[in-house]
């Protein structure tokens, strides 16, 4: 049997979830095509013990763009806003980081905080005027394309002389020189080192953290909060909202190929066999998936090919989730402060040393980590009394030299672990059940090549212009009817849903010029 | 980690033995590591053997692939701008390939030697693109420059020394066909293919039969004016029949790193070769989109006045009696055959069409001191020596 649509969009991760609403809403007819049998993608919540559930794979909002949440009336619920960033010390005197103050440093540092946040905010807020529009397109006459490219020159310059001389030597540099010549402390250098490198490849002395850190405080002045029933809820609200506008969804129908009919797409397979028509395919799994796996590298020309295949998106988080029959105690935390972000990054030398070993496809044996309690401020998580634990754990190369064995797995789960009992001594004691997702089980379980939640590392390489890649950076794939609407698409990753709006609005456009 | 023994130096084709022993002038290049010589004897003489009697070049050098597979057709479909569906087995083909923007990387020949399995020829290499485009093709690509050896035979008395090797059957042998003999045990496969524009033959052996081959080739040809020749003689040939030669008429696109100065298909006067009834073929999308919002530059075919060549000259059309500069040449020779003093250009569109007129700069030297000529030049559409013989089946006896 076949079926009709305007659109099918390849996979209900929440990008996806935006863009088939908003296609919707403009009146198409819309089919959503999800894998698994929840949408969402990694932003989900899951059981992962009895009883015991936490966001999967994302677990801070920190960029849901008031873009998305304007154009679909999202009244997302959440369980804490605004959240403190606390870097642990072992000595129980931590560093407190909110907005532009810091608590637990010396007055200088605190002063050159005050003007880092400015000016680094200042350079966010530049970042994210073109975050939230299609990237232009260098080498052409679309007058549209040259607006943006003009605005863009014009933001830059209008940053004034000196700051804009400090943005363009600052987008390319790596952020642990910026941050010893700013800083004093160690626990603020480290806590701003890993803010800057999670879910990258990349250690603080990469080039380019800098931008990634940009990137993060882009999102929302890199204020975080917690969706009450994780991270789930938003994508069950998109899909809400999805469905109301009248677009169908679908779980449990992984696609297995995208329909290439005479060099235009014309609809998809699923893996049951089923068929669906369509003249336009929006894919929200990654470029290298859609290209290499579901169209087929026979359909596109070979120079496009090779940039696909050589997007670099190995990922490097593993996230660990941890069911307790208590929360573990952490000198000098009061109650209230178990509901914050706390980050275990000493400095920002043992950032780099964790990263140490990624390069050669070993995993830290000293990780650092982002951890949350969401069950603090979210009962719906854990039983009465109980509480879970999501953390992000740095780092886990997707390509481990001899795999992630079970082996492997358990030895990693012991590192991160006992990095957390150099804070919380009763944390083994507390630790009722656990999951980890190693890069390679987010692959397999959320269909992410590489399981790099941006769907390719997020570089200047590989960023505005040329995300994904060069030629195909305007959510057109180089074959008539297909469009990528995922994180692999501008901006990036994040459950920020600017990737789905953008690629909804290019199509509509297209439409409307065509 | 062990070291495998790379050949250093310059390489020797499996014909140095002969080659070198008939060499009287010691003039050689490398070609994509080999030794090749420019001349054995005189250019003059080499290039009237091509057109009078039969002149034997060795091509060993030229790069060969052996693409094979299931998905061979396909794959080739995919890289070459023309289709490759109606080419039979023992059917050869000129192709060029282009890349992502449509420019030309190469152009050679594709020799579909039974079903599934081609040969690839071209004079760059290209093995990085050949693989790289394979990625999602069930095909296999093989470098086997080196283990065939080749002989391009050609002149109108090439048939009748073929012939006379004993190589019965010859003469159903269409253009661009291929068949194959046994020689000495070996499978010799002949196509009536080459660079001359002339009847005219490519023989091709594995490399242990080469010597073998040449002197079975050379006493047969002893009565019929055979001699071995060099590219100088063959660079004379192929601008008399309009071929073009990478790194002269056109720049291979990924060895060219200023905008602009690369080339399309459309652009050299090879639409022919372009099919754009394939849904899908490197420089596809760029081609089209060229061909609806037209060409940058056009390559044309000059016939100048004077005898004085046109070497790098630049191309002028007369507009309100003033002379603007549109192009320049990039290949030029007197035609000793044709009496004709010709050349190869590219101009801007849209000049340079068929019949129209335009002007050539030549600057030329008497005893040290320079002089210029302005020379009228007609765009001509055929080959410059294109001569019923070569084409002609069966092959008169000369």
């Amino acid at each position: 049997m076949t079926d009709k649509y305007d659109a099918i969009v390849v996979g209900g991760g929440h990008n996806g979830l935006v863009c088939s609403a908003l296609l919707a809403r403009a009146g198409k007819q819309v089919l959503v095509l999800e894998a698994n049998e929840q949408v969402g993608g990694a932003a989900v919540t899951r059981e992962f013990s009895e009883g015991y559930s936490v966001s999967a794979c994302a677990h801070l909002l920190y960029q849901l763009q008031p873009s998305v949440r304007k154009d679909l009336k999202l009244r997302t619920k959440l369980a804490s806003e605004d959240m403190t960033t606390i870097a642990l010390g072992d000595d129980g005197r931590h560093v407190r980081i909110k907005g532009k103050s810091v608590d637990g440093v010396g007055d200088a540092d605190a002063d050159s905080y005050r003007r880092f946040y400015k000016r680094m905010t200042r350079f966010a807020d530049l970042l994210r005027r073109y975050l939230n529009k299609k990237p232009p397109r260098l080498g052409t006459r679309d007058f549209e394309d040259l607006m943006t490219l003009g605005q863009l020159g014009f933001d830059v310059r209008r940053l004034g002389k000196s700051e804009m001389r400090e943005f363009l030597r600052l987008i390319g540099m790596n952020i642990h020189d910026e941050l010893t010549e700013q800083f004093e402390s160690p626990l603020l250098r480290g806590a701003l080192s890993l803010d800057a490198v999670l879910g990258t490849h990349l250690g603080p002395r990469s080039p380019n953290t800098i931008m990634t850190y940009l990137y993060r405080l882009a999102g929302n002045h890199g204020r975080v909060a917690l969706p009450a029933g994780g991270m789930g809820s938003v994508s069950d609200e998109l899909a809400q909202v999805a469905r109301e506008s009248g677009v169908t969804i679908r779980t449990g129908m992984p696609v297995s190929r995208i329909v290439i009919d005479n060099g235009r797409v014309s609809g998809v397979e699923t893996e049951n066999g089923e068929r669906f028509d369509s003249m336009t395919v929006i894919s929200n799994a990654d470029p290298k998936l859609t290209i290499m796996n579901l169209v087929g590298a026979r359909h596109v020309e070979t120079g496009f090919t090779r940039r696909i295949h050589h997007l670099r998106m190995k990922g490097n988080a593993a996230k660990l989730h941890l069911a307790l029959d208590g929360l573990p105690t952490i000198d000098g935390l009061s109650k209230a402060d178990y509901a914050e972000r706390l980050l275990i990054a000493p400095d920002e030398h043992f950032v780099e040393r964790a990263f140490n070993p990624a390069k050669y496809g070993e995993s830290s044996p000293e990780p650092v980590l982002e951890i949350t309690f969401p069950s603090v401020c979210d009962s719906s998580l854990a039983p009465t009394g109980k509480h879970v634990m999501s953390a992000v754990v740095q780092y886990a190369p997707y390509e481990r030299k001899g795999g992630w064995t079970d082996a492997a797995r358990q030895e990693f789960e012991a590192a991160a672990i006992r990095m957390i009992e150099r804070y919380a001594q009763d944390i083994v004691q507390r630790v009722t059940a656990s999951e980890l997702l190693t890069p390679a089980d987010i692959e397999r379980e959320f269909h992410i090549t590489g399981g790099h939640w941006h769907h390719g590392e997020l570089t200047l390489d590989q960023f505005l212009f040329v995300r994904p890649v060069c030629g195909a950076a305007q959510y057109r794939m180089p074959v008539d009817g297909l469009y990528l609407c995922g994180a692999g698409a501008h901006p990036g990753g994040g459950v920020s849903g600017t990737a789905g709006r953008n690629a909804a609005r290019a199509i509509l456009s297209r439409e409307k010029a065509a | 980690m062990t070291i495998q023994e790379v050949h250093q130096g310059r390489l020797c084709s499996p014909f140095h033995s002969r080659i070198s022993a008939l060499d009287t002038v010691n003039q050689w290049h490398e070609w994509k590591g080999y030794s090749s010589a420019d001349a054995l004897y005189c250019e003059e003489t080499e290039y009237f053997a091509i057109r009078n009697a039969t002149a034997v070049f060795d091509l060993t050098p030229m790069t060969k692939y052996r693409i094979t597979g299931p998905d061979a057709l396909e794959y080739i479909n995919r890289l070459v701008t023309r289709d490759m569906s109606n080419i039979k087995p023992g059917r050869v083909a000129y192709a060029v390939w282009c890349d992502d923007r449509g420019q030309v990387i190469d152009d050679g020949t594709i020799f579909h030697l039974k079903e599934g399995e081609y040969r690839l020829c071209s004079q760059e290499r290209h093995m990085a693109w050949l693989q790289t485009s394979a990625m999602g093709f069930d095909v296999s690509i093989v470098l086997e420059t080196e283990d065939i050896a080749a002989l391009a035979v050609q002149g109108p008395t090439s048939f009748t020394v073929l012939k006379t090797m004993g190589l019965n059957g010859l003469e159903d042998l269409k253009p661009f066909g291929l068949m194959n003999f046994d020689f000495d045990g070996a499978d010799l496969m002949v196509s009536r293919t080459g660079f001359t524009g002339d009847l005219g033959y490519e023989i091709w052996i594995q490399s242990g039969k080469a010597e073998l081959l040449w002197d079975a080739l050379f006493e047969a040809g002893k009565l019929h004016g055979i001699r071995a020749m060099g590219t100088h003689a063959l660079e004379l040939a192929r601008i008399e029949a309009g071929y073009l030669a990478a790194y002269e008429d056109f720049l291979p696109a990924d060895a060219t790193v200023r905008t602009g100065r690369t080339r399309s298909p459309l652009e050299l006067g090879l639409d022919w070769l372009v099919d754009f009834k394939k849904p899908n073929f490197n420089g596809r999308r760029a081609l089209a989109e060229e061909k609806r919002s037209g060409s940058t530059w056009r390559l044309v075919k000059l016939d100048i006045d004077g005898n004085k060549a046109a070497h790098d000259s630049y191309i002028f059309s007369t507009e309100k009696g003033n002379k603007r500069e549109i192009g320049f040449v990039t290949s030029a020779a007197w035609s000793p055959v044709c009496k004709q003093n010709i050349a190869i250009g590219t101009v801007r569109t849209p000049h340079g069409k068929i019949g129209s007129t335009l002007w050539v700069e030549i600057y030329y030297q008497r005893e040290m001191h320079w002089s210029r000529a302005m020379a009228k030049a007609n765009v001509v559409d055929k080959p410059f020596w294109f001569p019923p013989r070569r084409s002609a089946t069966p092959p008169g006896p000369y």
